[in-house]
């Protein structure tokens, strides 16, 4: 579970360039659920997905993850409870570490790391039967260096990855941004199998409207670092994208919808 | 090249193949440009010369030697995962630090180790001769260390500290906690260095300020001829090939200086040295060079 009440981030205070965020966010997610994403570029999302890992730390309010208070707590120490996957292929993993040695970096995280063999035949037979689930044929490869995969196989690696350490939640920054339609159908359906099989509770933000409203139970929208629209069930069921982007447009006050990237599917 | 000129030479690439290693473990699994070997090399020497003279057991004086070099090393991860001093600057600042610390510790440039016990002289009478029974200790404690350090670097800590090294904000999603891994890493690099100055001590006599100038050059230089020779993915082959590239590189140095037909003599040591290391650095990018170029005229042609 996510709870969040009322979280400020403002970038570089005091300066010509300061930037609020995020302008109070409040929201809980109960086990399980997965959420989508969306809004405009700037809205905040990637920032409040961050703010949730740690990676920026909130002015104001309160981070709670499974009733423990994480607010103050830096990035590596939150990953034990949180796990995610970048938008970047390149940036969720190491291009130069070997796939079985990057599932052994995954595989420890929350845990104190010591002198222990990092990769015993046991937990590689155990490596093996994960990434063969996957059926890209990548159980043959574990010793193939990371950076020799495509993009699509390392983001389908990393999704893997975040499965490892047994965490419960899951944050999805733009996961298949950079891949192209055919690969990225197939990155949604393997998030789609491995959050329903592993019972995460998932954050997915998005630019495309469609994979919002398609993909898990819940959608919010982001406008200038506050929630604008938050919908579920059968509100959700009704709505459709031009639904969608007749509430974007009333949210920015009726104006010509700007942003090319959200009509994006 | 004489045999005791030979033996010499492969004794002191063994010495610095430890230097090898450690810059192998800032520059390459760290990505870490860790300029503070200069002066960590001449503090385990200094430490180490003046600890045998106080009667030190030589094992616990190179240890301390090790300790010493681990210390400088941490200064200067202090100085930039704290306060932000860019890596370079922050072990030049450590390095020219510690050129006066050394002569703090000696108490004066230079200090020889005339009849002092060292780690070698229980092995100077078993009948083999001296110029041999030197790099063969020398090689036993290298290998030592390069098992360790290569089983350390297949550990849970150890992947954490290459993921540092290769995608610090990836590892930090990981839960590694990149700044105890940097820390950690440069401290056992100049650990090394510093045991690598003990052991220079030891197998030379003497322990002086100015040995320490171009350590860094000399290991970057084994290091790049490691890699050239020996272009391995396995790990352990590629710190065997730091070692490799420590002893050729000597080698090298010696045959240049031996030649009496080029002329030059032992005071154009560094030069050599400059100059062999831009040399390996230039080669690989000219050889890529040439190979674009060919495919390039290939596609042009069809």
């Amino acid at each position: 579970m996510i709870a969040v009440q009322d979280i400020h981030v403002t970038f570089g205070p005091g300066t010509p360039l300061e930037k609020h965020a995020l302008r109070g966010i409040d929201l809980t997610i109960p086990e399980g659920q997965f959420v989508t994403v969306i809004g405009s570029n700037g809205a905040g999302k990637s920032t409040f997905l961050g703010a949730l890992a740690g990676d920026v730390l909130a002015d104001r309010g309160r981070i709670a993850i499974d009733d423990t208070d994480v607010t103050r707590w830096d990035t590596p120490r939150r990953a034990g409870l949180v796990a995610r996957v970048f938008q970047d292929p390149m940036a969720g993993s190491c291009a130069a570490l070997t796939i079985e040695e990057n599932m052994a970096l995954a595989a420890a995280r929350g845990r104190r790391r010591g002198l222990g063999l990092a990769l015993g035949p046991n937990r590689r037979r155990g490596f093996k039967e994960r990434i063969a689930a996957l059926g890209l044929g990548l159980e043959n490869r574990l010793h193939d260096r990371m950076g020799l995969l495509s993009g699509g196989q390392r983001q389908a690696v990393s999704l893997l990855m975040a499965t490892l350490a047994g965490s419960k939640i899951l944050l999805l920054d733009e996961h298949t941004a950079a891949l192209d339609p055919a690969t990225a159908d197939f990155v949604l359906d393997l998030t789609r199998r491995i959050v329903r099989e592993n019972r995460l509770t998932t954050l997915m933000v998005t630019h495309s409207m469609r994979q919002a409203l398609d993909y898990g139970d819940r959608t919010l929208m982001l406008h200038e670092g506050r929630i604008v629209l938050d919908v579920a069930g059968e509100e959700r069921a009704g709505l459709d994208v031009p639904h969608l982007l007749a509430l974007f447009a009333k949210q920015r006050g009726g104006a010509e919808i700007s942003d090319d990237s959200l009509l994006i599917g | 090249m004489s045999e005791i000129a030979l033996f010499g030479a492969i004794e002191i690439g063994l010495v610095y193949a430890l230097v090898a290693v450690g810059v192998f473990l800032s520059f390459r699994i760290l990505d870490f440009p860790d300029l503070t070997v200069d002066g960590s090399f001449p503090l385990g020497a200094a430490v180490c010369a003046v600890l045998l003279i106080a009667g030190v057991n030589p094992w616990l004086a190179s240890l301390a030697a090790a300790l010493a070099g681990a210390l400088a090393g941490l200064v200067t991860a202090a100085l930039n995962l704290r306060f932000k001093i860019l890596h370079l600057l922050a072990s030049i600042l450590t390095m020219i630090a510690l050129f006066s610390v050394n002569l703090r510790v000696m108490g004066r440039p230079n200090v020889a180790l005339l009849m002092q016990d060292t780690v070698l002289t229980p092995f100077y009478g078993l009948g083999i001769p001296d110029h041999i029974v030197r790099p063969l200790v020398v090689l036993v404690i290298v290998a030592v260390v390069v098992a360790l350090l290569a089983r350390f670097l297949a550990s849970e800590f150890g992947l954490a500290m290459r993921a540092t090294g290769v995608n610090a904000r990836m590892a930090r999603a990981q839960g590694v906690n990149t700044d105890a891994h940097v820390y950690s890493g440069i401290a056992l690099s100049n650990g090394l260095c510093g045991l690598a100055g003990a052991l220079f001590a030891q197998t030379n006599g003497f322990a002086d300020v100015t040995t320490g100038i171009g350590t860094i050059v000399v290991g970057l230089a084994a290091v790049i001829v490691g890699e050239t020779v020996l272009p391995a993915r396995a790990l352990v082959l590629t710190l065997v090939g730091c070692v490799v590239g420590s002893i050729l590189y000597r080698l090298a140095v010696q045959l240049a200086l031996s030649a009496d037909a080029i002329g030059l003599q032992a005071s154009d040591l560094n030069l050599v040295t400059a100059l062999l290391v831009a040399v390996a650095l230039i080669l690989p990018r000219l050889r890529q060079k040439a190979k674009a170029k060919s495919t390039a005229g290939g596609r042009v042609a069809r």
